[in-house]
């Protein structure tokens, strides 16, 4: 593992795309022993894993990868308010799934074919995130083209999440990305499979003073509190340990 | 869930280096698609090249055990019927 720190300047892009990734991690890791058959919880135990080891990398890049995600407080975190919100029924954790994945497998193909200082860990990581996006894009098919019932649990999750996408393309410091095109791309991408699996892409506001979205600011949503006390518990009732 | 929403498939497995599919295990997906992804984290690891084959268990006929002796009994006095009479030339690899 890399522990030199990189530059300042590419330290808070780091510390972001690393916390969606640690964040989201978590929340995956919480469908242990819950998914609804043993496969599918292997796939999502192996998203979870993948994301792990891009966090631990980026948050190296940083500092102590430890002290940073066990010690540091809500309000530091750099993580969107999307991959943080609870995992819901497994609609909703596909539709946040398949709007994050779809997001990083964007962001990190501009990153990959690019000279920027994320270049080598992107294109490390686009293969990762492409298997997520494919997994969480036919789990939407599925379950929006499936029964009634799936199909209207798989609109609810798309529709309740619709308002943290917007935060994804506001610019983040020290990534090199066209961020117009990462949006309008993440549109298209999405709004197709979505209308192959019958949904409809959800119209409400996605930036502005009605829609969510300031995580990237160390704003956060009020279940990323509950979900950091149980991260960091036991590093915090035993700090200086070494496990 | 019943199971035949989420049927049995076998699955086969050839590593990088392999020559042959291996059949890994088994395990339940709702289709062919599902199989291969399911397959893929399960047997596989996700290492690169290498080649998975799903079949539906269903899919599968199989020798029965009962008639063991006449289908699996080699004739053991007819000698000719093993090729073993021959050297084989040195270099010769997967034999």
């Amino acid at each position: 593992m890399n522990r030199a720190p990189v530059a300042a300047a590419l330290a808070p892009a780091a510390l972001a795309l690393g916390d969606d990734a640690l964040v989201l991690s978590h929340r995956l890791g919480e469908w242990a022993g819950h998914a609804p058959v043993l496969e599918e919880e292997v796939a999502l135990a192996n998203i979870a894993l993948d994301l792990l080891g891009q966090a631990r990398i980026l948050l190296s890049l940083v500092g102590d990868e430890d002290e940073l995600a066990y010690l540091r407080e809500e309000r530091t975190f750099r993580n969107l308010q999307l991959v943080e919100q609870p995992n819901g029924d497994f609609a909703q954790t596909i539709a946040r799934q398949l709007y994050f994945s779809t997001y990083q497998e964007l962001l990190y193909g501009q990153l990959a074919s690019g000279d920027g200082a994320f270049a080598p860990l992107a294109a490390k990581a686009v293969k990762e995130v492409a298997y997520h996006r494919d997994h969480a894009e036919h789990w939407t098919l599925r379950l929006g083209d499936g029964t009634d019932e799936s199909h209207g649990r798989m609109q609810r999750g798309c529709d309740a999440l619709w308002r943290f996408t917007g935060e994804m393309f506001q610019p983040v410091e020290g990534v090199d990305a066209d961020w117009q095109k990462l949006e309008d791309d993440w549109r298209e991408s999405v709004g197709t499979v979505l209308g192959r699996a019958t949904l409809t892409v959800p119209d409400g506001p996605r930036s502005g003073a009605w829609a969510a979205g300031a995580g990237r600011q160390g704003l956060h949503t009020e279940p990323f509190g509950r979900m950091l006390a149980e991260m960091q518990h036991l590093h915090r009732s035993h700090p200086g340990a070494t496990w | 869930m019943t199971s035949s929403d989420w049927p049995l498939w076998e699955v086969f497995v050839r590593s990088r280096r392999g020559l042959s599919h291996t059949h890994a295990g088994s395990l339940h997906a709702p289709d062919a698609e599902m199989a291969l992804r399911n397959a893929r984290d399960l047997y596989t690891r996700r290492s690169e090249g290498v080649s998975l084959w799903v079949v539906p268990s269903s899919a599968i006929t199989a020798s029965s055990p009962d008639e063991k002796d006449p289908f699996f009994e080699p004739a053991a006095d007819k000698p000719y019927r093993h090729p073993t009479f021959y050297e084989i030339p040195e270099g010769v690899r997967h034999l």
